[in-house]
């Protein structure tokens, strides 16, 4: 049996855009994507419900995400202009399964965000994602957040890409 | 008293006084003077479908269990051991035959009377057992499956209270064939640092929504939804809408519809796919309605403020959301999404992607509507010296010409909050 992956690749991907974001370089975090990545957020009360009968934080096909990025790019968008600063520490990285082309994987997250005159808030939680290899390259073609707190309470909106 | 809100008719100037969003006193006040006095938003009937079915929530401060009882009523208790006081329901939701306090083990029916006392053997003749059951809300009623209490026994009923505001639900409503509405899984839950009330006005202030939400705009018009209003009509939105005083400080916005309803208008964002469907939405809305009533259901929008903070906002989909201050500067918001209860799967979907385009803490547009809030809030800091708001915009047009661009609508909650502020001892 061949290996699909291994957890250090996993790990690089996973490191590499944690960067990527935290540089706010939304673009060129795109590229890590397939062309038909969708992203999720789901509601705190409810972190393994399904979008189409579950009403979350954010789904996103990826003709959406592509509209996300360009609305957190654009300084009209208050809530993050100036940009927040971000931190993300990933860590716990397993491959979970594998089915075919598409690997699951997943991991837990720390992003600490800050802004001018406002505490820092601290999201914790797991990523869960669905990688596929794209001519020999490991991209990611669905990224799930779920989130650890009870509700999103002082953390407020999720303006950001988490 | 102190004058909070100073209207002069003739001069056309509205002001409030900035210390009704910074002053714990005035906070204080709210508790008794509104909190305690209104129908108060606690939950839908939906929320609990079945016996057994409850939610425990905060409403107003006090932590309370909304559930449904064994005969099918909907039920409402301050969520509070009568023995020393602990919670008797600590979990969110689910469904139980009895609430059982985890300290002494007090435990209690769905109707709240008192099941089983540890030991009881040891307490007196006289013991009240019949008199120990969980404290009802003083007064709990429904609208159309909305649930309301009310902390003050002798309030008017509900009916009453809701006046104008009925017939916007109703319009809600009606988007159900069976009249039925359902609250969908998928609570959002976030906090805004920024007093309650102005999430009130933020709710249904139209003049803010080509600044605040310039990036929701483009990516509507990237998606071929217009949004440019008709030249030289002097509007700022695409169409002309109204302001609306629903009488006891109730509110909305009516506005004909630009940006698509799952009931029941097409827009390019819901796909090829569903053109037929929205369509067949539409005919059925036709021939139990009328042409006239459907049009009024499936073509207008409306943000609707029961006074004083549960808004429905019935536009590109369907959200109820509450809120409560925590302080002077901290709010807490909830919002859920709401739809008929026969919407197939598609439908379903549908609504809810629809819902995401625009509202929630991570839409397409409430959290530039949070970062607005928060920058009144920080402003805020220089009350002492810069004391007043003005809300005087449309007061150059009659009561009933108000737009929904203009602030008379506003002006009806403040008057609302005024007068109740004043009356209270």
């Amino acid at each position: 049996m061949s290996i699909a992956v291994t957890r250090a690749e996993v790990e690089d991907l996973f490191y590499r855009e944690a960067a990527l974001l935290d540089a706010w370089q939304i673009e060129a975090w795109l590229e890590l994507l397939t062309e038909d990545a969708g992203y999720y957020v789901p509601p705190n009360d409810k972190p393994d419900a399904d979008h189409r009968t579950t009403l979350f934080t954010i789904a996103d096909n990826n003709a959406r995400l592509r509209e996300r990025v360009k609305r957190i790019m654009d300084p009209s968008c208050h809530a993050e202009y100036p940009h927040s600063r971000t931190r993300r520490f990933i860590s716990n990285v397993r491959v979970t399964a594998t089915e075919g082309d598409r690997i699951r994987v997943a991991a837990n997250f720390m992003v600490h965000r800050f802004r001018r005159d406002s505490d820092m808030r601290v999201f914790v939680g797991e990523y869960r994602y669905t990688l596929r290899r794209e001519h020999g390259t490991l991209k990611i073609a669905e990224r799930r957040a779920v989130l650890d707190a009870e509700e999103l309470g002082t953390l407020g909106a999720v303006s950001f890409i988490l | 008293m102190t004058r909070y809100v100073i209207e002069d008719r003739e001069r056309m100037t509205f002001s409030v006084d900035r210390e009704t969003l910074v002053s714990p006193d005035v906070l204080e006040r709210e508790h008794r003077a509104i909190f305690e006095t209104c129908w108060i938003y606690v939950g839908h009937g939906s929320e609990v479908a079945h016996p057994g079915d409850f939610k425990s929530r905060l409403v107003a401060g006090r932590p309370i269990i909304l559930c449904r009882d064994r005969q099918n009523a909907v039920r409402c208790f301050l969520n509070t051991c009568r023995h020393r006081g602990a919670l008797v329901c600590t979990e969110r939701e689910g469904t139980t035959r009895y609430f059982t306090c985890r300290y002494h083990g007090w435990t209690y029916d769905t109707d709240g009377s008192l099941h089983n006392v540890p030991g009881e053997d040891a307490y007196g003749a006289n013991f009240d057992r019949a008199g120990l059951g969980l404290v009802p809300a003083p007064r709990l009623e429904a609208y159309r499956d909305f649930y309301f209490l009310n902390l003050d026994p002798n309030a008017v009923a509900l009916d009453t209270y809701l006046a104008g505001a009925k017939e916007y639900i109703d319009l809600v409503v009606e988007q159900s064939p069976s009249g039925q509405l359902e609250v969908i899984a998928g609570a959002q839950e976030y906090d805004i640092r920024a007093n309650w009330k102005l999430l009130v006005e933020n709710s249904v202030d139209d003049y803010h929504l080509p600044t605040t939400h310039t990036t929701w705009l483009n990516y509507m018009r990237s998606a071929g939804v217009t949004t440019r209003p008709p030249r030289d009509s002097g509007l700022l939105l695409p169409t002309k809408g109204a302001g609306k005083d629903l009488g006891n400080g109730h509110l909305t916005t009516d506005n004909p519809n630009f940006r698509g309803r799952p009931v029941a208008a097409w827009i390019s964002i819901y796909g090829e796919d569903a053109k037929e469907d929205i369509a067949a939405i539409r005919r059925e809305l036709v021939a139990r309605l009328g042409e006239a009533r459907a049009a009024r259901v499936a073509d207008t929008n409306r943000n609707l403020v029961i006074f004083p903070n549960v808004v429905i906002n019935d536009g590109s989909s369907v959200t109820v959301r509450t809120f409560f201050p925590k302080s002077p500067d901290h709010m807490q918001v909830t919002a859920w999404a709401m739809g008929p209860v026969e919407e197939t799967p598609a439908q379903r979907a549908r609504r809810l992607d629809a819902f995401l385009t625009f509202y929630g803490p991570g839409g397409f547009a409430t959290p530039d509507d949070v970062a607005a809030l928060e920058l009144v809030q920080r402003g805020l800091a220089n009350t002492r010296d810069v004391r007043w708001s003005d809300v005087s915009r449309g007061m150059n047009r009659g009561p009933d010409e108000q737009l929904n661009t203009d602030e008379g609508h506003l002006r009806v909650f403040w008057r609302r909050w005024s007068a109740l502020m004043e009356r209270a001892p």
